[in-house]
């Protein structure tokens, strides 16, 4: 069974970047454009990884995450957020809100795939 | 894996357009709602999301940019910068130099020379004026890590009990550090374990002691538990002799950036390895124009196909005609079903081209001393996508126009018992199959007197002439009038208003004008909903088959022998309720071989164009019809006087008439 991953970011280009990327190592990708519809898009799905923005309309990427982490199936699901690098605080906000890892922004393909391999097998 | 990023390009400049439009309507909204906190929450977001993709596509000098632009707009989301109107201005400056910075990137070209100057401003407003702000734009340069040679580490990882309640794998971690070098040894410590009956399942108790040997610097090593360090307890320590510059340092968080310093952490990518079946949702995606359009072109031949089987029908036998028709009902049905909906793939909402306007008639009003507010409704009426792209210029026209000339200053409205703020409304509406578009103002109104004597002066009608309040106003859209005393900058620019008529016609479209003088005055736009389909008139000329463009029709008559003339220097014409219309004889242009040449015995079909009537000689008029239009200039090459070609339903090729290129045409002949 191949893997998925829930790429969440309202940035069109940042999304088909990560979207593809994560295609080509793989890996089933479920997009969405904010937290709100992130969610319902995995309503009773579980995922391997979920990589999200955290400044996004409707529904922010730190709101989402302590949303999925409450759900029996996100309960040790690796979940990175995209920061830049003036967000050093958002960092340790995120991880309260219960993400795994972070990737700074820019970051190319390479890099994602890094940081991706440090969280899922 | 090698991945182009240029293909990401496309994606990358639409939505910084979006989000440039989106920072401008916000900024114009903030100038009149300076306390808005939502709005300053937009504008930041936008120019966010920018300075995060043109980074992560290689586009340094936007990212540069929008660094300074982002920090100054995060102080004034936290409140401690207030949105002045001169701060503002700065921003919708920012905005400008931001497009242009994109269209750089785009097409090339050389950087907008505003850009320094600029990010200095910006970063002065920052950190209200006391200068220095470079400091924090500066790149953090790191020094090269040291070279350093083999070395044994011992590596102590005792990680937080909720580890994997934050989606970790402390396993990943110890493969990670492994990738580093030779593991020598690896100890599990057990201490931490309690009893069974108290043991969550959920929670980590177990914690590592790791003999590493590797040429990485502790850093490195450390970089490995970036995601984890806050909450678990990690120590490193050199334990054979071999030096290393800095092992002791207690490695502070910001020392493990993972896109900068992490980079060279992993040097395999497990799951990077075999591409697999995929599999994505997706709720809209991006299709290029040109697969839209064969689409809509190949359903084009499909309703054609269609009405060459409807005329076939009488020739089926009569025991399976009824059965034969109920099933061509359906598809027929189907095919305009289709059809529509295709059409409607291409269609946009006008919001595209109207959020341009606010910041428009802003800077133009500002330039004029004059106050005016921007109304718009019915943004979200959709039209064709060339067709918005192909409206906006003539839009612009009109409503700089609106503000220059319509609109006068506040001490004049205050003297005709106005409020001294003016409006220019912007209006969009479905009405009978077509779309229209108001552009209307509360200003002065089109002044009567003045026009008669510009058109009187400019010889367009005699000082005699008895002109209605529409033809008045038509005269307007004649090539080279303007009324404007004199010949400013700002609408007065060489292209008039009969550019603006052509360019609407050039869409099939059509434009009248309603004025009160003291009340204002609307342009009102009418504009099929897509150029693809036409409404035409279908008329015969020897053999052939002619479509004129419904909309240009006025009426059609069987003129008497002495109603056509020729008169000197105006050349052949035909009297049309006492007045003279130019006749133009079709079969001469396009040289049609047994066409009716005397007019008595023919018909005239009366066409008007930029307020001019035409009189067409053809033979006879066959029907009303909508077509397809095909690309002649596409398939062939431009030919004067024809817009297109189309097919009918019996497989015959007809022309359709430019009726411009026509005039222009019969003005040569």
């Amino acid at each position: 069974m191949s893997k998925s991953v829930l790429v969440v970011d309202d940035s069109t280009s940042m999304r088909q970047m990560v979207s593809f990327t994560m295609k080509e190592a793989g890996f089933d990708v479920i997009e969405a454009g904010h937290g709100q519809e992130a969610i319902s898009r995995v309503q009773g799905k579980s995922v391997n990884l979920v990589i999200t923005d955290l400044n996004m309309p409707v529904m922010d990427g730190m709101t989402m995450i302590r949303q999925l982490r409450a759900k029996p199936e996100f309960k040790f699901t690796p979940i990175l957020m995209l920061t830049t690098e003036s967000q050093q605080e958002k960092k340790l906000e995120g991880k309260a809100a219960g993400a795994t890892g972070w990737i700074v922004k820019p970051f190319n393909p390479e890099q994602l795939l890094q940081v991706v391999a440090k969280v899922v097998r | 894996m090698q991945i182009d990023l240029k293909r990401f390009h496309t994606a990358f400049f639409d939505e910084a357009a979006e989000h440039l439009a989106v920072m401008e309507e916000s900024l114009l909204a903030l100038e009149r709602m300076p306390e808005d906190g939502e709005l300053l929450n937009r504008i930041f977001r936008a120019a966010h999301s920018v300075k995060g993709a043109s980074g992560t596509f290689g586009f340094t000098d936007i990212a540069t940019f929008t660094h300074s632009l982002e920090s100054l707009l995060d102080r004034m989301r936290d409140r401690e910068i207030m949105p002045t109107p001169a701060l503002v201005e700065l921003l919708l400056k920012s905005a400008d130099v931001l497009g242009a910075l994109v269209a750089v990137a785009k097409d090339g070209g050389p950087l907008p020379p505003a850009v320094e100057q600029l990010v200095a401003a910006l970063d002065e407003a920052r950190c209200g004026g006391h200068g220095n702000a470079a400091t924090t734009t500066a790149k953090n340069s790191d020094p090269p890590p040291p070279k350093i040679v083999a070395c044994e580490y011992t590596v102590k990882f005792v990680p937080g009990h909720d580890i994997l309640l934050y989606g970790m794998d402390p396993l990943l971690l110890l493969r990670d550090l492994s990738q580093l070098g030779k593991i020598a040894e690896v100890t599990a410590d057990t201490s931490r374990l309690p009893e069974l009956t108290a043991l969550v399942p959920e929670e980590c108790y177990v914690g590592w002691v790791i003999r590493l040997v590797t040429d990485r610097s502790s850093d490195e090593i450390r970089a490995v538990f970036v995601f984890v360090e806050d909450s678990s307890q990690i120590s490193i320590e050199t334990t054979s002799a071999a030096s290393e510059a800095g092992s002791a340092i207690p490695a502070g968080p910001q020392s493990g950036e993972m896109g900068s310093r992490g980079a060279g952490v992993l040097t395999t990518a497990s799951a990077a390895s075999q591409p697999k079946a995929r599999n994505v949702e997706t709720s809209s995606i991006r299709v290029s124009v040109e697969k839209v359009d064969e689409l809509i072109n190949l359903v084009g031949e499909l309703v054609i196909a269609q009405s060459m089987v409807n005329q076939v029908i009488g020739q089926i036998p009569a025991e399976i005609l009824p059965v034969m028709q109920g099933a061509l009902a359906t598809m027929d049905r189907c095919t305009r079903d289709l059809q529509e909906r295709v059409m409607s793939v291409r269609m946009v909402p006008l919001a595209s081209v109207f959020r341009r306007f606010p910041r428009v008639v802003r800077d133009l009003a500002g330039s004029l001393g004059k106050q005016i507010t921007v109304k718009i409704t019915g943004e979200d009426t959709e039209l064709d996508r060339q067709m918005i792209e192909q409206i906006a210029d003539p839009l612009t026209h009109l409503i700089r126009n609106a503000v220059d000339h319509g609109i006068g200053t506040p001490e004049d409205r205050q003297r005709s018992g106005k409020p001294p703020e003016g409006t220019v409304g912007l209006h969009a509406y479905h009405e009978g199959g077509n779309v229209v578009i108001e552009v209307s103002d509360d200003g002065r109104g089109l002044d009567h007197e003045r026009i008669r004597r510009k058109a009187v002066a400019k010889g367009l009608i005699g000082p005699e002439d008895d002109l209605g309040e529409t033809q008045l106003h038509a005269l307007i859209f004649a090539p080279g009038f303007s009324t404007a005393e004199q010949v400013t900058d700002v609408s007065g620019r060489g292209v008039g208003m009969d550019v603006v008529k052509r360019n609407i016609e050039a869409l099939n479209g059509s434009v009248s004008i309603e004025s009160a003088p003291g009340h204002g005055s609307t342009f009102r736009i009418r504009l099929p909903l897509t150029m693809a389909i036409l409404d035409g008139l279908a008329v015969s000329l020897g053999g052939d088959i002619y479509i004129f463009p419904l909309l240009s029709v006025i009426e059609s008559f069987r003129p008497k022998a002495v109603e056509v003339k020729t008169i000197a220097g105006r050349g052949e014409v035909v009297m049309v309720r006492g007045k003279p219309v130019p006749l133009v004889r079709l079969h001469r242009i396009f040289h049609c071989p047994g066409a009716i040449t005397e007019p008595t015995r023919g018909l005239v079909v009366l066409m008007e164009h930029q307020g001019k009537k035409l009189g067409i000689l053809v033979d006879d008029l066959l029907g009303q019809l909508q077509v397809v239009m095909k690309s002649i200039e596409s398939n062939y090459r431009k030919v004067e006087g024809l817009s297109a070609a189309t097919i009918l339903g019996d497989g015959q090729v007809a022309f359709i008439v430019d009726v411009p290129g026509l005039t222009r045409l019969a003005r040569g002949h």
